[in-house]
This record gives C-alpha cells, sequence and structure tokens, in this order.
C-alpha cells in the first residue's frame, strides 16, 4: 500500500525573476512585473521589490503570497529597532534577520526565493542570496526565480571575480559603473524573457545609491 | 493626603470610597517635571522640561514616539513610562499589521487606560505612577489626550502635567480657544512659551526644553535645538512685540532680573522634583 499524498498543495508558484549586482557605491536590484500561475497570467504590473530599508531592498520570487507575508513580517521587526536603535538597519543587519525569520518556518518554510541588495555599512554595493529556509551568502550579484537558470551562468562570464583560492582576496563587487550595470540586467532579462515563459511584460529595476534610491522601469516582450 | 489605614493596598477602598494608592499614584505625575501638549485641527505639538538630576548627567527622555502618527509625552516615574511606550508600539506595530493601516490613537489610549485599571485592580500590583500626554493623528483630525494612572482617559485642546504645570495651564486656558485654527509655527511657539511658563523665571534656552511635532503630511519628529532657539528668539529678544501678553511682558522683566539668580533658581527648584522620577 503506498503512502497517500495530498491533493492539495498549500504553496503556489507564481513565477517571475529576480537579480541583483552589487558595484563599488551602488547596487541594482531588478525583477520582472508579471505574476503567473499555472499558465495563466495573473498581472502584469505586479512589483516583487520591496524597500525594508534606506539601504536595503528586498527581492523575492516564488509563492508571492508568502512574499507578502515575508515582507510584512521584516517590516514590523524592522519599526522595532528601529525604535530601539533610533536607527535604520544595516544591510548586512537585515540579511541576518531574513535568515532567522526563514530558519523560524523551516519545518513549514516560505516559499520565497530571496534576493537581498543594498549597501553595506562602508556604503559598497552588497548583495545576499538565500534558500528558501534562510541559507545565505553575500555575493557580487545573484540571481533567483524561473529564469535564474538561463541568467546566472551569462552573469557568471560576465561578472565573476578570479577563483576565491587565490590570494589577496578579490572583491566580488563588480567594477562596472552603474550604467554599465544597469544595461547588462537590461540584457539579461531580454535574454531570459525570449526563452522563460513566466518572466516578461515589465522590468522594474532599482538602483540604491548613498543619496538615494531610483526606479527604472522598461518593457519586456508580453507572449 | 495623610497617611492612614486604607492606604497600605491599592484593593483597599477607604470608607469615603477612595482607593488612595491610585490618588498617590497620580501624586508621582505632579511630582515629575512638566510636560505640555497642545492641538490644532491639523497638528499637534508635545513639550516638556528638561530636568537633569545633576549637571554631570544626561536628563531623561520624556517624549517618545510611537509610529509616524502618535506621540506620547510623559510626567512622573519615567520608567514606567518607557514601559508603556514600548507597549504603544507594540499594539500600534501590531494593529498596522493586521489591518495595514495606522492605530487610530483613540484606541491606543483605550487600550493604555484598560491597562492601567488592571493595575488598580490587583492586589500584587501597583499603579503606574506615570501621566502620559498623548498626540496623535486619525481620519478626523489631531487629537491630544492624557493618560492617568487611575486608568482614566481625557481629550483636551491643550493639557499640561508634571510640576509647576499649573503655570502653563494658565497660559494655554487663556489661548486655547485659537489654538484650532493655529498655524503650525503658531503652535510650536505657543508650546514653547507654556514650558517658559512652568520655568518661572528661569531664562528659557533651547537646551531646557524638548519639542516634537506631528501634523497631517508631516510624520512624527523632535525639532532640532537651532530650530527651538530662533522661535525662543522671536520672543525673548523683543519683549515689546508680544500681543496682548500682559503676564509675558511681566515674565520678561522677571527673566532679565532673574538672570543673574538663574543658577541659584535652576538649583533650587531641583529640590522639587521627586528623586523617585529619576
Amino acid at each position: 500500500m503506498t503512502k497517500q499524498h495530498a491533493n492539495w498543495s498549500p504553496y503556489d508558484n507564481n513565477g517571475g525573476t529576480c537579480v541583483a549586482i552589487a558595484g563599488s557605491d551602488y547596487c541594482v536590484i531588478a525583477a520582472d512585473t508579471r505574476m503567473s500561475t499555472g499558465y495563466s497570467i495573473l498581472s502584469r504590473d505586479y512589483s516583487k521589490i520591496h524597500k525594508l530599508a534606506d539601504k536595503a531592498v528586498l527581492s523575492s520570487s516564488g509563492f508571492q503570497a508568502d512574499v507578502k507575508a515575508l515582507q510584512k513580517v521584516l517590516k514590523s521587526r524592522h519599526l522595532i529597532y528601529q525604535h530601539q536603535h533610533n536607527k535604520q538597519m544595516s544591510c548586512p543587519a537585515m540579511a541576518q534577520l531574513l535568515s532567522n525569520t526563514l530558519y523560524f518556518k523551516r519545518f513549514f518554510p516560505y516559499y520565497a526565493f530571496n534576493v537581498l541588495g543594498g549597501l553595506d555599512e562602508e556604503g559598497k554595493g552588497c548583495v545576499f542570496t538565500y534558500d528558501a529556509v534562510g541559507s545565505y551568502e553575500r555575493v557580487g550579484y545573484g540571481a533567483q526565480g524561473s529564469g535564474s537558470t538561463l541568467i546566472m551562468p551569462f552573469l557568471d562570464n560576465q561578472l565573476k571575480s578570479p577563483s576565491p583560492l587565490l590570494l589577496p582576496k578579490q572583491d566580488s563587487n563588480t567594477p562596472l559603473s552603474e550604467a554599465e550595470a544597469v544595461d547588462l540586467v537590461k540584457t539579461v532579462f531580454a535574454s531570459a524573457t525570449e526563452r522563460d515563459i513566466y518572466t516578461g511584460d515589465k522590468l522594474e529595476i532599482m538602483i540604491l545609491k548613498a543619496d538615494g534610491i531610483k526606479t527604472e522601469l522598461m518593457d519586456l516582450r508580453k507572449d | 493626603m495623610f497617611r492612614n489605614q486604607y492606604d497600605t493596598d491599592v484593593t483597599t477602598w477607604s470608607p469615603t470610597g477612595r482607593l488612595f494608592q491610585v490618588e498617590y499614584a497620580m501624586e508621582a505625575v505632579k511630582q515629575g517635571s512638566a510636560a505640555i501638549g497642545l492641538r490644532s485641527r491639523s497638528h499637534v505639538v508635545l513639550a516638556c522640561v528638561n530636568k537633569a538630576q545633576s549637571e554631570l548627567s544626561s536628563h531623561q527622555r520624556k517624549i517618545f514616539k510611537v509610529d509616524d502618527h502618535i506621540g506620547v509625552a510623559i510626567a512622573g516615574l519615567t520608567a514606567d513610562g518607557r514601559v508603556l511606550s514600548r507597549y504603544m508600539r507594540s499594539e500600534s506595530i501590531n494593529h498596522s499589521f493586521t489591518y495595514e493601516s495606522p492605530l487610530p490613537v483613540g484606541r491606543l489610549v483605550v487600550h493604555l487606560a484598560d491597562k492601567a485599571q488592571v493595575c488598580t485592580q490587583r492586589s500584587w500590583k501597583r499603579p503606574y505612577g506615570v501621566g502620559l500626554l498623548v498626540g496623535g493623528l486619525d481620519e478626523s483630525g489631531a487629537h491630544l489626550y492624557y493618560n492617568c494612572p487611575s486608568g482614566n482617559y481625557f481629550e483636551y485642546q491643550a493639557f499640561a502635567i508634571g510640576s509647576r504645570s499649573q503655570a502653563a495651564k494658565t497660559y494655554l486656558e487663556r489661548r486655547f480657544e485659537s489654538f484650532g485654527d493655529s498655524s503650525r509655527e503658531d503652535l510650536i511657539k505657543d508650546a514653547i512659551l507654556a514650558v517658559r511658563e512652568t520655568l518661572q523665571g528661569e531664562t528659557l534656552k533651547s537646551s531646557l526644553c524638548t519639542v516634537a511635532i506631528l501634523g497631517v503630511d508631516e510624520p512624527f519628529h523632535f525639532l532640532d535645538q537651532e530650530a527651538i532657539q530662533k522661535v525662543i528668539d522671536t520672543f525673548e529678544k523683543v519683549p515689546e512685540e508680544e500681543e496682548g501678553e500682559d503676564e509675558a511682558g511681566e515674565g520678561e522683566a522677571e527673566a532679565a532680573a532673574a538672570a543673574p539668580a538663574e543658577q541659584g533658581g535652576a538649583g533650587a527648584g531641583d529640590q522639587d522634583v521627586a528623586p523617585m522620577e529619576m
């Protein structure tokens, strides 16, 4: 007698792709705006990027209901932090908080694939990449979501730093300028949109710098 | 109020129907350094006197941000005030999380009042020894409430609590009818003038007071020292231009006369503040 399996799942995948690239004094966070379920489109204009703090921006693909719940929890925790410390959370602090929040639900996880981008305490760009249960790592660039397998190898080709085994330790941030990084992001999304049915409609790009956040929207193929 | 056989615990009524422990808690509020609140239709200003225990120490924080649209000024046992502020922040965050909208200040003061009432009806607790001036915004505009240790709360156009608050209240009583339509700047000026009344003789300096404001399209924030000093300079420098303010004119003369004696006055003033408040 084979084990009975559930005929209802608490999860759904709303598709989409998220990318972030860290520069010397900026961070670029980008995501498409298509929200889908199965082979249907739910929205062509849904933002997957959420500002958590002045210097920390979260982009998540996966199950958007869980993503929304996760964003709300982090927002409340950030408010508490501000009341207690009289200042905003730094990006590395938010990175740890996100990891802990995800692991807290280790046995009924948030179906959220996160990329956290921002500026560290020294003003340098930082990107943190996560799995669904909170395992995280600081990297120079990251991609998550349905198009990540198409995008990541290309980013590796363009941005990957020399072997981490070499000394002296190399900075994982890209030496590219902000404009070049934004251009790269637009290129990768245009390519991913061609072959990934869950990625498309519009591209939302947030550029985080010490003096503030700029947002840019670019059209993508809608088919 | 004298010590008697009915004041040992909060759950004992006196034969005349009083709960002395609750009344003693209200006394603690009167001993704290002054806190003042006033509101117009669109803004609420909270101000307080910064009384440091000694020249060596810093002064205690008596005004707290609860949320972008709610602030609180306290007088009395500041430790109790801090704990209650933390509770208010928590309530505000939980409401925002559940309802995705800001907590109406009227609801918050009811929560606070109910929390205070619990402490008046448990033999193992004591009432909170702090009075709270809660200023906040909701859909119907700006509001100012006063929460007592007794668990009562009242809405005010303007109010002052703490030591020598009667002087500020007298000033506010004369002017409150115009507050509703006051501009933001006039409201701040009135708050600082009210603080000056409680100082009674001491020269008003921006280091002696803390002022915070919130309003429609203006999240709660503290005014910095320069902004406060600028407002002070407008009435301290040119006392003749004070419109219809006889008391203020006298106040100026007193301030000028008391200036040399200011140090002594400040020292004597500190003795009024109960050691418990620190």
